[in-house]
C-alpha cells in the first residue's frame, strides 16, 4: 500500500467514530458550560473532571472489551440473565473499580490541592460527590455498554468495534452529567 | 481452568485493574490542575468550558485509533519504526487530516450550542481558531507519543495492545488540556 492508499483507508475508517464522539464531548461540554455556579461553589471540582471522564472509558470501555472478547469466545450468551456469574461478576468488578477509583480520585485531588497550596472544598463534599457520580454513573454506562454489546452481537455486529465508540460518546455526557447531579445533591443536603 | 477463572472473579478483575487505574488517575489529575488555574478564563468566556470535555476526548481518541492501527500492523510484522515506512507516515498523515477536518467543525460546534443556550461572549472566528490550532497541535503530539510509546512496547518486548493504548489515551487527554491552555494563552 502506498502512503496515499494507507492515510485514505485510515481517514475513512476514523471519521465517523470521531464525529459521532465530538458530537458527545459537545453535548457533555454544554453541561459543563452550565456547571459554572457549582464549579464556583465547590473549589476542586473541576481537577476532577479529567480524572473522572477518563474513569469512565477505562473501567467500562474495559467491560465492553472483556464481554466482547467472551462473546466470541462463546463463554458467555448474549442475552442478559442475572444467573450468569461470569457476567455477574463482571458487571459487579467494573462497578467496584469505577465507584473505588472516584472516591480515591477525590482523595488524590484534595492532597494535591493541599500540596499546591490551592483552594479546595472540604474532603467529605468532594469525596461524596465522586462517589455519588461514580456509582449513578456506573449503573447508566453498565447498562448500555451491556445492551449495545449483546444486541448488537445477535445482530451479528462485532462487539469490538461497537463499544468502544458507545463509551467514548455516552462516557462523557453521563459522566459530566452525573456529576452535575451529584454535586447538586450534596450542596442540597448541606455540603460545601 | 483454574488460571481462566480467576480472570473472571470480582476480586481478580478488581486486583489487575485497580493499580492500573490509580496510576492513570493520577496523570488525569495533573490535566485537572492545569484546568483548575485557568477556570477564571473558562468561567469568563463558557465557550472555552463547553470545548474542554470534546478536546479531551478527541485528543484520546485520535491517539487511541492510531495507536490500535499501529498495534495490528506491528503484530502483522507490516511495521518497521522508519521515517520512510508508509504505514507510519499515512497513518500519520491521515491522524492530522482527522484534527483538521474535525475541530474547526468542533469549535463552530460549541460556539452555536453556547450561542443557542446562553450567549457567547467570544466571536465564532476566535472559538474556531483555537479549536484548530489546539486540534494541529494535539494531533502531531498524539503522532509522536503514539510512536515512540510504541516502539518502547517493541523494545522492552511488551505487547502493543496491553501497554500502549491505556498509556498513549490518558497522555492525550492530559496533553488535549495543556495544549487548549497554551492556545487560550496565546489567543484569547
Amino acid at each position: 500500500m502506498t502512503v496515499r492508499e494507507v492515510a485514505l483507508e485510515a481517514y475513512r475508517e476514523a471519521l465517523p467514530v470521531l464525529a459521532l464522539s465530538a458530537v458527545g464531548g459537545l453535548f457533555a461540554g454544554v453541561v459543563l458550560g452550565g456547571m459554572d455556579a457549582e464549579l464556583q461553589d465547590v473549589a476542586g471540582l473541576l481537577v476532577l473532571v479529567p480524572a473522572l471522564l477518563a474513569t469512565r472509558g477505562n473501567v467500562y470501555g474495559s467491560l465492553g472489551a472483556r464481554l466482547g472478547s467472551a462473546l466470541h469466545q462463546g463463554l458467555i450468551n448474549p442475552r442478559f440473565s442475572f444467573d450468569d456469574d461470569r457476567i455477574n461478576a463482571a458487571v459487579a468488578a467494573a462497578l467496584a473499580n469505577g465507584v473505588l477509583i472516584s472516591g480515591v480520585a477525590a482523595v488524590m485531588a484534595v492532597a494535591l490541592l493541599a500540596l499546591v497550596g490551592r483552594p479546595s472544598a472540604p474532603l467529605t463534599t468532594l469525596v461524596a460527590i465522586a462517589l455519588i457520580a461514580g456509582f449513578v454513573s456506573g449503573l447508566l454506562l453498565t447498562i448500555a455498554v451491556v445492551s449495545v454489546v449483546f444486541v448488537g452481537y445477535r445482530r451479528g455486529l462485532n462487539p469490538d468495534t461497537l463499544a468502544g465508540p458507545v463509551v467514548t460518546t455516552t462516557g462523557d455526557v453521563v459522566g459530566i452529567a452525573t456529576l452535575l447531579g451529584a454535586t447538586r445533591l450534596v450542596l442540597a443536603l448541606g455540603g460545601g | 481452568m483454574a488460571e481462566f477463572a480467576s480472570q473472571w472473579s470480582v476480586s481478580g478483575i478488581v486486583r489487575t485493574m485497580f493499580p492500573i487505574l490509580v496510576v492513570l488517575t493520577a496523570i488525569e489529575l495533573g490535566s485537572g490542575l492545569v484546568l483548575d488555574t485557568f477556570e477564571g478564563t473558562l468561567l469568563q468566556y463558557p465557550s472555552l468550558l463547553v470545548l474542554v470535555p470534546v478536546t479531551i476526548g478527541m485528543a484520546g481518541n485520535l491517539g487511541s485509533i492510531l495507536a490500535a492501527r499501529f498495534s495490528t500492523a506491528f503484530h502483522l510484522g507490516l511495521l518497521s519504526f522508519a521515517v520512510t515506512d508508509d504505514r507510519l507516515a499515512g497513518n500519520a498523515i491521515a491522524t492530522l487530516a482527522l484534527a483538521v477536518t474535525l475541530f474547526p467543525l468542533v469549535g463552530a460546534g460549541a460556539w452555536l450550542l453556547q450561542t443557542v443556550i446562553g450567549g457567547a461572549a467570544l466571536p465564532l472566528r476566535t472559538v474556531v481558531l483555537v479549536a484548530l490550532v489546539s486540534g494541529s497541535l494535539l494531533a502531531v503530539l498524539a503522532i509522536v507519543v503514539t510512536t515512540v510509546t510504541t516502539y518502547a512496547a517493541y523494545r522492552f518486548e511488551l505487547d502493543p495492545d496491553d501497554v500502549v493504548i491505556p498509556v498513549v489515551t490518558n497522555v492525550c487527554d492530559v496533553l488535549g488540556v495543556v495544549v487548549l491552555f497554551g492556545t487560550v494563552r496565546v489567543l484569547v
